[in-house]
């Protein structure tokens, strides 16, 4: 009983049993959030760095989180302000880090496969936070979880993922991890922000977003990534809301039970109306409670990992 | 499966066992108030379970019954082999004030025992902890004294004591048995 593998890298390849074992000992460890005493000894001695190269609030938050309530001493590192700034490469600042004594490391990075490239320059404990456009696993991870929260399965169950698919590494992983678990998804956003080739995937892909609503038992609504609008992938916000926006009346049209997520932070008005993000269909906070308690499994499982039974992975 | 070498308690004995520990506990604690029944996963939790139905029987009673996991506080959970699964702890009450059964089969090292004490500590304060368990089979690492026990077995390291339950493995009994070879 464990998962298949050392690292967290990303959700492609991960079997089955893997994202169930994480998922259950998830939803188990979630209650401890409730207690009086909101801690457990697990990883007494252990020691974490959050290594953040990239800005984030709830991820690391939410990791942070996660180990202080299992115990794990915890280190926080940004690029900014470090030793980054003056030239260092990322192989020496890990190596450096790793040479202070540490256990495992959770990185967030702008480029894909910084986690996969540590793990051949430490012997720590590799947990991927989000790389580039690559890979969130853990956001994927907390997405099924919640939505298993209220269906019991993900089998057979329609997801659609809505909005910058091109730019998304949330989209990314929950398209791998949904379809592992069985799992129907589509994706749905303006041509220029899906990515040629998803089909490959195994996905549904549609550019209107009513055949969307119509389709899915859920919607995965992803930020639009203002950053990126310079780059003229849509003609302007408004359209972008017009076309793709979340609003009451486009649910109410589809005249059935439908779950909205969104992994945050939202643009109201923008990719989905702030009525939306606050009403009953909406499961966002849920997503948030359940974030910690799906990084705490991940810590967990990962910590006592057999070696014996390590994959290439 | 293990060699068998002994049955320790079979299925009549293990009925009439838990019906003298359901007695010695309502007994030491004077009858049922502020008394609850908290069993170590998993087939302490079961064995909870039944003697909570005895109580019930003798006093007209019942007394709350809660769950504890204590995989989160094994003082070897990065050491094992083979990871422990981590499950949910299920105390539908408060702790505080209350007189504490804490329930689990076998007691050996007694390091169960000490992560079920961290773990109730964790959740609330209670007024005392009694600990009964079906088998004592020596051996203790810890300071660890049962208040009340099924059965003392003299045992060697190289056996086990397996507790079978009917609601887990189809059958009550208790056997003792050769231990498999570390792999």
């Amino acid at each position: 009983m464990g998962l298949s593998s050392r690292h967290l890298l990303g959700l492609e390849g991960v079997p089955a049993k893997d994202i169930t074992l994480i998922l259950d000992t998830a939803e188990n460890l979630k209650s401890i959030l409730d207690r009086p005493i909101p801690k457990v000894p697990t990883l007494r001695g252990i020691t974490v760095v959050n290594l953040f190269f990239e800005n984030s609030t709830r991820t690391r938050i939410s990791f942070e989180l996660a180990e202080k309530r299992l115990s794990a001493d915890t280190i926080n590192f940004s690029a900014a302000g470090s030793s980054v700034k003056k030239g260092e490469t990322l192989k020496d600042t890990v190596r450096n880090i790793e040479a202070m004594k540490i256990d495992m490391i959770v990185v967030r990075h702008s480029a894909a496969g910084v986690p996969y490239f540590l793990t051949q320059c430490t012997d720590a404990v590799i947990i991927n936070a989000g790389d580039g456009r690559h890979e969130h696993p853990t956001q994927a991870l907390l997405d099924m979880m919640t939505l298993r929260e209220k269906w019991g399965t993900l089998k057979g169950k329609k997801v659609a993922i809505i909005g910058d698919i091109r730019h998304s590494r949330v989209a990314g992983s929950n398209i791998r991890g949904l379809k592992t678990m069985g799992a129907e998804v589509m994706v749905c956003g303006p041509r220029t922000l899906i990515p040629p080739g998803i089909k490959e995937f195994g996905v549904e892909v549609t550019y209107r977003l009513d055949e969307a609503i119509e389709w899915a038992d859920a919607l995965n609504v992803l930020r639009i990534q203002l950053e990126r609008q310079e780059k003229g992938l849509f003609p302007s916000i408004r359209e972008y809301h017009n076309e793709y926006g979340i609003t009451r009346e486009r649910i109410a049209r589809a005249k059935k039970e439908l779950i909205i997520m969104h992994p945050g932070p939202i643009n109201r008005g923008v990719e989905l109306d702030a009525d939306v993000a606050d009403s009953e269909a909406s499961i966002i906070l849920d997503q948030v409670t359940n974030g910690v308690a799906v990084r705490m499994a991940v810590l967990v499982l990962l910590s006592g990992f057999d070696n014996s039974q390590e994959s290439l992975r | 499966m293990c060699k068998v070498k002994a049955i320790l308690i079979n299925e009549v004995g293990l009925a009439r066992t838990l019906t003298r520990l359901a007695h010695e506990i309502v007994e030491r604690n004077a009858g049922a108030k502020n008394l609850a029944i908290i069993g170590v996963r998993t087939r302490g939790a079961t064995l909870a379970e039944r003697l909570v139905k005895r109580i019930e029987e003798i006093e007209g009673v019942r007394v709350p019954l809660g769950a504890l996991d204590i995989t989160l506080y094994r003082d070897d959970f990065r050491r094992r082999l083979k990871q422990p699964l981590v499950q949910a702890t299920d105390i539908p009450f408060a702790l505080d004030e209350m007189n504490i059964v804490l329930v689990d089969d076998v007691l050996y090292t007694g390091r169960t025992s000490r992560a079920a004490l961290d773990a109730l500590m964790d959740l609330g304060r209670p007024a005392s902890v009694q600990l009964a368990v079906l088998i004592d089979r020596g051996h203790r690492e810890l300071p660890i004294q049962p208040d009340y026990v099924g059965k003392r077995v003299t045992t060697s390291i190289g056996e086990e004591v397996r507790v079978r339950l009917k609601e887990k493995d189809g059958e009550d009994a208790v056997l003792l048995v050769e231990a498999p070879e570390e792999q």
